[in-house]
Order: C-alpha cells, then sequence, then structure tokens
C-alpha cells in the first residue's frame, strides 16, 4: 500500500511537471509580445526581449499611449529628446470593432438557432437536401464569395455600411452555427416537444420558450467562436468596410500599422496587444459554457 | 325575407371581417418595415456621435431581426390552418437558407461556371484552367505543401491536444494548464504573424539576436538562420504556429470527451492488471475514437483552407505556396477569374471525403 502511495505521488509529479513545460513553450511567444510592448523603441529593435531580465530592464507605457491616443502627443524618448509623434486611435478602432462584432455574432445565432431547430424537429419538403448543402457549404473557402457579393454590394449601396458586413458575417458563420446548433438541438429528448406540441403550442412559443434557454451552452459557446472569428476577421471587413479610418476595425488597423510602421515593433506588439485583450476576456469569462457546448455538439456517445 | 335580412348581415359582416382581417395583416408587416427604413436611414444620415450610432445600429440591427421573425410568425398564423402548417418550418429555416443561398451557394455556383472561361470571363476554354491547376509547377508545390499542412499540422495539434488532454486530467492544476494552452486560440492571425516574428526573427551573426529561436541557435555556438528561406523546412516553421493555434482547440474537446469515460471501465482494467499505457490505449482512445475523428475532421478543414498565416509570414514565397494563396494571387493579383474560380472548385472538390463522413452522420430522425 505505501509502496504504491509512492509510486503515485512520483507520477503525478512527473505529470505536472510535464505540463508545466508544455505550458511554457506555448506561452512564451505571447509573453515575449507583451514583454516587447513595454519596452521603449531602440530595445526592441536591437535586443531580445528577454534581456529584460538582465542589463536592458527599463519599461515603459509610451507604446500603449501613443497607439490609444488620438492626434499627436509627446514624450521623452531615451536620448532625452522631446519626441512628437502622431497617434494610431486604436480607440475609435476599438469602438468601431464592436459596432461591427455585437451584431455579427447574435444575428447569426438567431438565425441559425430557428434554421436548427427546424431541421432537427419539423418536417417540410427538401428538409434533407437543404441540410446536406449546409453542411456541404461548411467547406466553401469565403474568398469565392468576395467577388461577387461586392458587386451586389455595390448595386444596393451597401459597400463600406455596419449592414452590409453585419450580413457578410451572418453569411459566412451561419453554415458552423446552424451544424452546430443542429448537433445540440436534435439532442434533447424527444418528450420534451410532445407534449407542448399535444398542448397546441405554436412552434414559435416552443423555439422561445424551450428551444432557446436550453441550448443555452451550445448558443454560448458558438458565440464564443463567432466572436473570435469577427474580432480577428481582416479580409472581410477590407473587403466590404473598405478603408476609410471612421469605420476602420482593430485587425484594420493594425494590418496598416504592419505595413506603414513595419519598422516600429514596439508600436506593433502594443497594438497586437490592446486587440487581443477583448478576446481573452471573452473566452476566459465565458469559459465555462464553452467547454459544455462544445462537448454536445461534437461527442457521440 | 327576415332570413335574407339576416343572411346579408352575415355575409356583410363577414366580409367586413375578412377585410379587416387582411388589413390588419398588412398593417403589422407595413409598421415593421417603416421602423426598419426609419432605423437605416437615421444611419445612413445621422452626424449623432459615433457612440450613439453605434448604440442605434446595435439595436436597430438585432432587433430588427427578431422583429422580423416575430411578424413573419404573426402573418402566417393568420393563414388557414391547412397553409399555416405548411409554411410554418419556412418561417424558420427561410432567413437561413436565403442568406445561405446569396452568400455561399450562388457564388459556388457562378464559379464553377467562371472556371471554364478565361481571365476575362469571356471565351470559353473548356477544361483549360483545371489543366493549369493540376500542372502547373507552383500549383503542385503547394498540393504537396497542402499535403504537409494537413498531415503535420492536423496530427500535431490532436497528438498534442490529446497528450495534453490526458496529462490534465490527471493534474489538480488542470484548469490553468488548460487555459494557458487555449490562450492562442483567442489570438487574431495577424497578431499571431506579429508575435512569431519574435521567435524567428532573423540578424546577422554576430549581432544580437532578437528572434528567440536565432538566440537559442548561437547560444549553442551555431550560426543563425533566415529561417523563412530554408526549404523544405520553412514549411514546417509555419505549420508550427498552427498546431500553436489549435491545439488549444483539440484539448479541449478531447479533455471534455475523456470526462465522459465510465470509471467502472477504467477500474475494470485496472483490476485486470493493465499498466496506464495500456488503458489509454486498449480502453479510452477506442472510447473517445469518434471524438478523435470529428476534432481531426475540422482541423483538416482549417489546414486545407490555410490563407493567413502563409499570406502574412511569407506571401507563399520560398517554396511555401498552399492552395489558399494561389487562389488568392490568381484573383485578386493577375486578375484570372477563370483560374482563380477553378482553384477555389479544387478545393471544394478536396474536402469531399470530409464532407461525406460528416454528411452520414444526419441519420433518419423523426421530426413533428
Amino acid at each position: 500500500m505505501a509502496r504504491a502511495n509512492v509510486k503515485k505521488s512520483n507520477w503525478t509529479i512527473i505529470v505536472n511537471l510535464v505540463l508545466l513545460v508544455l505550458v511554457i513553450i506555448w506561452s512564451i511567444p505571447i509573453l515575449g509580445l507583451f514583454i516587447s510592448s513595454v519596452r521603449p523603441q531602440d530595445n526592441v529593435l536591437t535586443t531580445g526581449w528577454w534581456t529584460v531580465f538582465g542589463e536592458h530592464g527599463e519599461l515603459t507605457f509610451d507604446n500603449y499611449r501613443q497607439v490609444l491616443g488620438g492626434r499627436g502627443y509627446t514624450f521623452v524618448d531615451s536620448a532625452g529628446n522631446t519626441v512628437r509623434a502622431s497617434g494610431d486611435n486604436l480607440s475609435q478602432a476599438f469602438l468601431n470593432s464592436f459596432t461591427v462584432t455585437i451584431p455579427s455574432v447574435i444575428i447569426p445565432i438567431l438565425i441559425a438557432s430557428a434554421a436548427a431547430f427546424a431541421f432537427a424537429w419539423m418536417i417540410f419538403p427538401g428538409r434533407k437536401f437543404f441540410f446536406t448543402t449546409v453542411v456541404a457549404l461548411l467547406v466553401v473557402p469565403l474568398q469565392i464569395a468576395l467577388i461577387p457579393i461586392l458587386r451586389d454590394y455595390q448595386g444596393l449601396g451597401l459597400t463600406g455600411s455596419y449592414l452590409g458586413i453585419w450580413l457578410a458575417h451572418t453569411g459566412f458563420g451561419l453554415p458552423l452555427g446552424i451544424y452546430l446548433l443542429y448537433n445540440y438541438i436534435s439532442t434533447i429528448p424527444r418528450d420534451v416537444f410532445e407534449s407542448a406540441f399535444l398542448d397546441g403550442a405554436r412552434p414559435m412559443i416552443v423555439f422561445s420558450r424551450l428551444v432557446l434557454p436550453l441550448s443555452v451552452p451550445a448558443i454560448a459557446s458558438l458565440a464564443i467562436f463567432q466572436f473570435l472569428w469577427v474580432w480577428n476577421d481582416l479580409l472581410v471587413a477590407l473587403v466590404f468596410l473598405g478603408g476609410t479610418a471612421d469605420v476602420a476595425v482593430l485587425t484594420q488597423r493594425l494590418a496598416t500599422m504592419v505595413g506603414s510602421r513595419g519598422q516600429d515593433w514596439h508600436l506593433l506588439t502594443a497594438g497586437a496587444f490592446v486587440a487581443m485583450v477583448v478576446p481573452l476576456a471573452v473566452f476566459f469569462g465565458l469559459q465555462r459554457y464553452f467547454v459544455e457546448g462544445l462537448m454536445a455538439g461534437s461527442v457521440k456517445g | 325575407m327576415m332570413e335574407r335580412r339576416i343572411e346579408g348581415k352575415n355575409l356583410g359582416a363577414q366580409a367586413l371581417v375578412a377585410i379587416g382581417r387582411v388589413a390588419v395583416s398588412l398593417f403589422v408587416p407595413i409598421v415593421a418595415f417603416v421602423i426598419l427604413w426609419a432605423g437605416f436611414v437615421f444611419l445612413r444620415d445621422s452626424n449623432a456621435s459615433q457612440g450613439i450610432i453605434a448604440l442605434v445600429a446595435i439595436i436597430w440591427g438585432v432587433g430588427g431581426v427578431a422583429m422580423l421573425f416575430w411578424v413573419a410568425d404573426w402573418v402566417v398564423n393568420r393563414l388557414p390552418v391547412m397553409a399555416a402548417k405548411k409554411l410554418q418550418p419556412f418561417v424558420f429555416v427561410g432567413p437561413a437558407l436565403v442568406i445561405l443561398a446569396w452568400y455561399l451557394f450562388l457564388p459556388t455556383m457562378r464559379s464553377l461556371y467562371l472556371s471554364f472561361f478565361d481571365a476575362q470571363s469571356k471565351t470559353f476554354v473548356g477544361l483549360a484552367n483545371y489543366v493549369f491547376a493540376f500542372t502547373d509547377s507552383k500549383m503542385l508545390e503547394s498540393f504537396v505543401n497542402n499535403l504537409l499542412w494537413i498531415i503535420l499540422g492536423t496530427g500535431g495539434a490532436v497528438g498534442f491536444g490529446l497528450v495534453i488532454a490526458l496529462l490534465a486530467d490527471r493534474s489538480r492544476f488542470e484548469k490553468v494548464f488548460k487555459s494557458l494552452i487555449f490562450m492562442p486560440m483567442a489570438i487574431s492571425f495577424v497578431g499571431a504573424g506579429v508575435i512569431w516574428r519574435f521567435v524567428y526573427a532573423y540578424k546577422p551573426a554576430g549581432e544580437d539576436q532578437i528572434g528567440l529561436l536565432n538566440a537559442l541557435v548561437s547560444l549553442f555556438g551555431k550560426d543563425p538562420q533566415a529561417w523563412f528561406t530554408l526549404r523544405p523546412w520553412n514549411n514546417i516553421f509555419l505549420i508550427v504556429i498552427l498546431i500553436w493555434l489549435q491545439t488549444g482547440y483539440a484539448m479541449v474537446i478531447i479533455s471534455a470527451a475523456l470526462k465522459g469515460v465510465p470509471d467502472s471501465i477504467i477500474e475494470a482494467g485496472r483490476i485486470d492488471g493493465a499498466g496506464e499505457m495500456r488503458i489509454i490505449r486498449s480502453i479510452i482512445v477506442p472510447y473517445i475514437f469518434s471524438t478523435l475523428v470529428t476534432v481531426s475532421t475540422t482541423i483538416i478543414i482549417i489546414s486545407l483552407k490555410i490563407f493567413d498565416i502563409v499570406f502574412t509570414m511569407t506571401n507563399g514565397n520560398y517554396g511555401t505556396e498552399v492552395i489558399a494563396s494561389m487562389q488568392y494571387k490568381q484573383m485578386f493579383r493577375f486578375y484570372h477569374y477563370g483560374r482563380g474560380s477553378a482553384i477555389a472548385i479544387v478545393l471544394v472538390i478536396a474536402v469531399i471525403p470530409v464532407m461525406w463522413y460528416n454528411l452520414r452522420q444526419f441519420g433518419k430522425r423523426e421530426g413533428f
């Protein structure tokens, strides 16, 4: 018995050590980004970020002030000169990202959950054909759609409008949304619906009172997926939102910075970190639902 | 006489009721439409501050969709019972079908059509674009690379995901470990590009290295390398980024499946004298096999469509081209719509086996 215990505690130490090594490897790139974002410009370009633990220890938040600030602002550089630099106004882009992302998450979820409900629990002509097509569309690369849709938008006056990009994200997000929610909604026990339908409840009532509340874990995990995808998307925003600064989202501004300030790594790192903050917060906040919902969608037992 | 009058009155009343019903049925959608239109005009022309516009836009967009569903359902329920029953499912599934047709289905059909035409989509060229897709040296290179992405990327992400999930299951600090491994999932490809520059950055020998990998190489007394020009290994350096991004996803799902393995089977294995490795190989892995397949499917599709990492890190140079980056270049750089469309169709065809597997799962479900 005692021997078994010794063996067991050795085993857990090894498990934790291996995990620790893996986690460190996984975290190092992000740590490097964060440290670089709080280092002065000259240091970022000349020495490795890990040297902050030694000789090049100075840290600064100037990079963040510069990327978030709107107009020009001044700071004192390492040589003691006062430097005036123009900011990148990421605050505005931050707000734009929210305006684009929130409806682009909620609208496809509303539409996808309604469709998934119909596919799972209603009889109508073409049900199997339509569902097959939806799953097939999962694999269509969205690049296919960019030019035809852009032409339609020019005809409708939707280019550069929020409505246009919401609809685009809805269209591109629907196949996965319907697929994931179908997997979940179709596993709700049949009796739950039977009694409701026998009582003569209208499908819309069944949908809004029963299906939606029961599907919260799946909806939450889909919401996280769609949120991460829309918030981090560059291509769709670039094509449908256009280049004007007053509607540009964070990734667009960041990509512009990569282009125009390719050498200003201290600003790029700060910008990249600003863009990461919200998705990380969303992920850690909704983590619990995420696991439950994904489970339901993918594990068949 | 009396009867007739009553009958007439009834008829008149019925007609009035019918007209009233139609009027109400029309009135509600019209009001809904006017509200939506007013919101649209406000958003288009208003000079209010950014914050207010954003708020109105969000409420209008989300509320509008919910209202459309509600109005459609309301109208359908005004119809005679038989018609209502027939139309009801389409209230739910209709919006999704319309949007999917517009955004994905029709563009795909259009690409299929255009793939038989020349660069300007004017002259019919038969299969010439497909011949190009399967013979051009850059295309062949991209096929080989994509295969590498699928095998190493999927294998790496699922392999690491499985190992980490199994280990974390046996650790007290499971949550912390899993959260940290999952973190890269929250990062955009643009952001990941910036992050990995600090790993792969290159400076000539003798200078201070700012890239982690070259600093390590220098530490062991070797010459620093320009990793992205180092064929054919540069593909693997790019695939590492995908593994880094996707392992968290594989881990979360596999880990959830592990929780579903009944303790009793594992216990039975222990009693029969099986070691930990044997239990994992002969009990746990077969039990969660369908989950492993689902996760692999998802990551195979991601690897097949991989674009952003290649595009931001090497732009397809130095022998790192993949199918999606070839498609993008033909379409948006050379404006050869025929070839671009053909490559896109090849990409769709390549996923058919994966798709077929997924469709088998759509069983013979009964509806109401």
